[in-house]
């Protein structure tokens, strides 16, 4: 590989990239308002649960089980319905997602030796928010109901054995657990991958539709000098969005960089090596502007979005899917970055996923080099 | 085999192309000397183009042999782009880049050396007139400036042999002139030109030339041998005030191989040279009285129309477009 044609090369393809405001602006804008998008809209947090009560008791003592759902933050009672009826037709229109019926004996019937029946009306169609808000609301009736316990007990004077167990919980990596921290780095892996993959995937095929190709491989000019010193504009760019990227995550989502950035823009360069020369490889195959970023498109989108581990966690998906998810690189950099922002990990425990990033990155750039051929057929 | 000073530019033996069922170039042979030009002459779609892409290395040939600059068409095409310049048929430049820009891309890529890239950069825009258009973005540059621009990065690194393929179509005659002069200068400092053409005043001006048709040779030799040899037959130049209704008569007449139009003028080839007079009055009885026949020496225009197909009249070559 001679450097200097390398150089050549990587200056021209520098001016291409900047004299094309449109694509440039693109380049630029499409992650930001990617990372706007995704950031905002996608929320796996169950919180502010819209709740309708039909208090049939109106008691002090159902006005209170009411105010301790409307109290926890993670009900927003939305409203009080008088009838089945009308609780039918707000959980179908989709209103609410639970109604809470209190009935009329409810009073009476707290301090009886059967309890007092308390009904909660559920939308079980999206079964994983069900099943936490199910989990939420048998929290806060049973708080309720071990409060009540204590009260009467000690109106009679009673003293109840205190609780067999004390449960300590500690979450780690992500207190809060807001699922921004967990979304944030992974989309940026996910982003990267697909920008990447897009930013290059017209270079070589533009070349071979406008003819600047015929008299580029007429020259002494070698597959390998042609495949790096094209990089050379895109990595840049690719950089700056990483950067645009991580500000992002910072300045408008909050999430907390724990570990080294110095290792979070190392292991993005590696990546990008790879993705980038991923977009050019469809580019080199496909020789048509058209088919070469369709082919980027399918093959980085889907991928991304669905075996990354980014949202949809992999542990959960059918094994050969699990095996399916080791072939897609965006993978490695969705724990590599969830690795470096939640957990503060260094190399020492990343090594795994970086060493396959590295790997990646070098089989996709051998691939395109061999895959270059100096001739027209 | 090695390059060596004393090898032909160019030799090839039985060079064949063939794109599936269609032989593009079929079984052609010849040698180009050094510093010589060679005029590769044929009508679209003859094989012109693939056979100077084969002799670049774009494209591997079928079967046969050739040497580049003494190295082998088959084992050698890397080194034997380090030894060429090729201008493509469209002068494919980087229409974003200046002019300067492109050449300095074409420098990096040529590995023109650091100390020497200034005087060769300076040459190239002299000698393509665009000393004053350096910083032109190349996309706003006339045909004419663009050719000279792509012929100067094509021998930025003074190859001994140049390729150029149809280099002066869409380019006004004036232009094409001024081109052709660049030519003969290169060869004269001992540049071999090797250019592809449908121009006739181009392939005149050549040393030697090749016609091609169909995808083989049909004659070789200086311009000079093609007029005196190739030619099948004599010429009768007919004159007439109807000269499309003469062409179509003169196809009619026993003994006429070929009737063209050239100018304003029939060009008629036929067997026997003393056929001017039963010419010139089986036209007069066909109601063309005003026609005048006289035998002339034949043109290369007439040679090429002659050997191309039986001399059909759509084989004369002239019109624009790639093969």
């Amino acid at each position: 590989m001679n450097l200097r044609r390398t150089w050549a090369v990587a200056r021209k393809e520098t001016l291409h990239v900047a004299r094309d405001p449109r694509s440039l602006a693109l380049a630029i804008a499409l992650p930001v308002l990617m990372m706007l998008l995704y950031g905002y809209a996608l929320r796996l947090d169950v919180d502010d649960v819209p709740l309708a009560v039909w208090d049939r008791s109106g008691t002090p003592q159902s006005r209170e089980l009411v105010a301790r759902f409307s109290g926890s933050r993670y009900f927003r009672v939305g409203g009080i319905r008088g009838g089945y009826r009308e609780i039918e037709q707000s959980i179908a229109r989709g209103d609410v997602l639970a109604a809470l019926v209190i009935p009329d004996d409810f009073t009476a019937k707290l301090a009886g030796a059967g309890g007092a029946p308390v009904q909660l009306l559920l939308d079980g169609s999206d079964s994983n928010t069900a099943t936490v808000v199910l989990g939420y609301a048998e929290i806060v009736t049973q708080r309720y109901s071990g409060d009540v316990r204590l009260r009467m007990a000690a109106a009679a004077g009673v003293a109840l054995p205190r609780e067999p167990l004390a449960f300590r919980p500690r979450v780690w990596f992500n207190e809060e657990m807001t699922s921004r921290n967990f979304i944030i780095p992974g989309l940026i892996a996910v982003i990267m991958m697909v920008i990447s993959a897009m930013l290059t995937s017209l270079t070589v095929a533009k070349e071979w539709e406008q003819g600047t190709m015929e008299p580029l491989i007429a020259t002494p000019l070698q597959p390998s000098e042609l495949v790096i010193g094209k990089l050379v504009p895109y990595f840049a760019l690719g950089m700056l969005d990483v950067l645009l990227c991580v500000a992002a995550g910072e300045l408008l989502f909050q999430v907390p960089l724990r570990g080294s950035g110095a290792l979070l823009f190392g292991m993005a360069a590696v990546f990008l090596v790879g993705a980038l020369t991923l977009g050019m490889l469809f580019s080199i195959v496909a020789k048509s502007q058209m088919l070469a970023t369709q082919m980027a498109m399918v093959m980085t989108f889907v991928p991304g979005f669905l075996l990354s581990g980014f949202v949809f966690p992999i542990w959960s998906m059918p094994v050969p899917v699990q095996a399916a998810t080791r072939l897609i690189p965006a993978r490695y950099f969705v724990s590599l970055l969830r690795g470096i922002y939640l957990k503060g990990a260094g190399l020492s425990v990343l090594a795994g996923e970086a060493s396959l990033l590295v790997l990646f990155g070098v089989v996709v750039v051998g691939l395109s080099i061999r895959k270059f051929r100096k001739k027209l057929e | 085999m090695n390059g060596g000073s004393e090898a032909p530019a160019v030799v090839v033996r039985e060079l064949t192309r063939a794109f599936g069922e269609f032989v593009a170039v079929d079984r052609v042979s010849f040698t180009v000397a050094r510093g010589e030009i060679f005029g590769f002459l044929g009508p679209n779609g003859a094989g012109k183009s693939t056979t100077i892409r084969m002799l670049c290395g774009l494209l591997s040939p079928t079967s046969g042999e050739g040497t580049v600059a003494g190295f082998d068409l088959r084992t050698g095409a890397e080194t034997i782009k380090k030894h060429i310049g090729y201008m493509s048929q469209r002068f494919s430049l980087y229409d974003d880049l200046t002019v300067e820009e492109n050449i300095d891309f074409f420098a990096g890529i040529y590995g023109v050396p650091a100390d020497r890239k200034g005087e060769r950069k300076d040459r190239v825009l002299r000698m393509a007139g665009l000393l004053e258009r350096r910083a032109s973005r190349t996309a706003y540059l006339p045909a004419g400036w663009k050719q000279r621009l792509a012929l100067g990065c094509a021998i930025l690194h003074d190859p001994p042999v140049l390729f150029l393929d149809e280099p002066t179509a869409g380019v006004d005659p004036l232009r094409r002139r001024a081109f052709w002069e660049l030519i003969h200068e290169m060869a004269e400092t001992g540049t071999t030109v090797f250019v592809t053409t449908h121009y006739m005043d181009e392939a005149s001006s050549c040393d030697r030339l090749g016609l091609i048709d169909g995808g083989k040779i049909v004659a070789l030799g200086t311009p000079e041998e093609l007029r005196n040899r190739f030619m099948k037959g004599a010429v009768l130049e007919v004159r007439t005030s109807r000269p499309e209704d003469a062409a179509v008569l003169l196809e009619t007449f026993p003994g006429v191989r070929s009737a063209a139009l050239f100018g304003n003028t029939v060009h008629a080839v036929v067997d026997d040279p003393g056929a001017a007079a039963s010419v010139a009055s089986l036209l007069s009885t066909g109601g063309l009285a005003d026609a005048t026949v006289v035998p002339i020496t034949p043109s290369l225009e007439d040679v090429f129309v002659s050997l191309v197909e039986g001399g059909r009249p759509d084989g004369v070559p002239g019109g624009e477009g790639t093969e």
